[in-house]
């Protein structure tokens, strides 16, 4: 199996590339990657906000839709922007092969 | 100033460490929150993390949903790689269990006999399933996967307790097809935390589901099972602090940081009792992960220099069979319950108010008004229960 990358931005600005995990959220890929600001309260059963990223704009057509949970979900982040998403809602695999995240300012 | 770091650590080289700058007692979500939280405040003494179970530190949430029903492995829920230990310079002390605290000393005395000695002391021990003879327990990893062994050869299956544990218990273990008896010795389900609506929609839906749920009667007859489960909470593991002089009975007595009334010692999580803002009456233990994480990270900026009082918005989540249930707020003392939607469709809100004022709404499948509920209950306002529960009414536009 070839690697998989994804690219991550953590809060200080610090960029950084891990290894991508097919079959698992995008959350668990990142919190396996030791990103520790993705705290993932509920753990990604979309209840809470905190695995919230930004998904770099080129990437977005790969993403499945945001639900109705979701969307909600994230109305409640100060720091919502146009590509918010959880990253919990988003299945890692091939297709998101050097994907670019940053993670959201926590609320 | 109290709270901050006043020593660094002296000895970060030689084998074993057993002085630490901060010591956290404790290795669940509170006690990894308090560490991480630490080192995200600056934090640069050395930290030892210290728990009875040997296990990697892992969440607890799934244990009674996604893991007993084999949907998701044990490495699939740690909570941090083993590597980010190392990396953030947290020592893991594992295998040991305190059972003594020296405030004066500034020690912890293990039951192996060990002693750590510390600047500070974040005791975040959770608490103690409460255990019936013969019967499993849902608390550990390895409380699951001994209850896993025996469901494997099992068909006729008791839960004892209808609060959120036996409920998720229940709906796992019927998922697994067995036969389960789920018996609650009060008259309704969630009586201690949930109002009666949320209680008859769950009895209805386990029974859909084909669980024999059994009200206000006496246990019945472990012999005619196979296997039997309680989920009958839990006893704060606070026993050393309060025998070392610390405030408290039910748990531990915290101030708005997490201090206890002894030096140098702070709680957090399950074990802490606290006076939350959102229960103006007496001071309360939360069980939910929301709490554990959040009051532990207050006592983390405490203890980096720069506190911050504990004051986030309860929450809560549950899921059984295809229910997503959650809850906004804390709904201890309501004098009035309202239901927003039709229980009937499956997706419906209880609302809670005290005096007036809504304090607490459990959503089931409703997870905008979850979203929505939570501006109207930190405003703190009186709203119209007419248009509370009128379901066309979006919660958000009552936030004025």
């Amino acid at each position: 199996m070839t690697d998989l990358i994804i690219n991550v931005t953590t809060r200080d600005g610090h960029a950084r590339a891990i290894q991508g995990q097919e079959g698992r959220s995008l959350m668990e890929t990142l919190r396996a990657g030791g990103i520790e600001e993705i705290l993932a309260l509920c753990g990604g059963c979309c209840s809470c906000a905190t695995c919230h990223v930004y998904v770099d704009e080129e990437w977005a057509s790969a993403l499945p839709p945001l639900s109705e949970d979701e969307d909600d979900l994230l109305a409640t982040s100060g720091a919502r922007e146009a590509n918010s998403r959880l990253s919990c809602q988003i299945p890692f695999g091939p297709a998101l092969d050097g994907i670019a995240v940053t993670v959201a300012p926590e609320d | 100033m109290r709270g901050r770091r006043d020593r660094q650590c002296d000895d970060h080289r030689g084998a074993p460490l057993s002085r630490f700058d901060v010591l956290i007692i404790g290795t669940g979500h509170a006690g990894v929150s308090a560490a991480l939280h630490l080192r995200q405040a600056g934090f640069t003494g050395s930290i030892g993390l210290l728990g009875e179970e040997t296990e990697l530190p892992y969440e607890r949430p799934p244990l009674s949903k996604e893991y007993l029903t084999g949907t998701r492995g044990r490495e699939d829920f740690r909570f941090r790689p083993a590597a980010l230990w190392a990396e953030k310079a947290v020592t893991l002390n594992q295998g040991e269990r305190v059972e003594a605290v020296d405030p004066a000393a500034r020690t912890a005395t293990c039951v192996s006999g060990r002693t750590f000695s510390y600047g500070e002391l974040v005791w975040t021990a959770g608490g103690r399933a409460r255990r019936v003879p013969g019967a499993h327990a849902i608390r550990t990893l390895a409380d699951v996967d001994a209850l896993k062994a025996g469901l494997e050869t099992a068909h006729r299956v008791l839960v004892i307790g209808g609060g959120w544990i036996g409920l998720e218990a229940a709906a796992a273990t019927a998922k697994l097809g067995k036969e389960v008896v789920l018996h609650e010795r009060e008259p309704r389900l969630l009586a201690r935390c949930s109002g009666k609506a949320l209680s008859d929609f769950l009895v209805a839906e386990h029974r859909r589901q084909g669980v024999e749920v059994r009200l206000g009667a006496e246990a019945p007859n472990a012999a005619e099972f196979d296997l039997v489960v309680a989920g009958i909470g839990i006893d704060p593991e606070a026993g050393p602090l309060l025998a070392a002089g610390a405030e408290g009975g039910d748990g531990v007595l915290v101030d708005e940081c997490g201090r206890t009334s002894l030096p140098n010692i702070w709680a957090a999580g399950d074990v802490a009792l606290h006076w939350n803002r959102f229960v103006p009456e007496r001071p309360i233990r939360i069980e939910s992960v929301q709490h554990a994480n959040d009051q532990a990270a207050s006592v983390a900026k405490a203890i980096a220099g720069e506190p911050k009082p504990y004051a986030a918005m309860p929450w809560f989540w549950s899921n059984q069979y295809d229910l997503k249930l959650q809850t906004v707020g804390l709904s201890h003392d309501h004098d009035e319950e309202l239901v927003r939607g039709e229980p009937g469709s499956g997706r419906f809100s209880v609302l809670y108010r005290r005096r007036g004022r809504l304090i607490a709404i459990d959503c089931v499948n409703m997870v905008r008004d979850y979203v929505q509920g939570r501006a109207l209950i930190e405003r703190g306002g009186v709203v119209d229960a007419a248009r509370l529960t009128d379901p066309d009414v979006p919660l958000k536009s009552l936030v004025e």
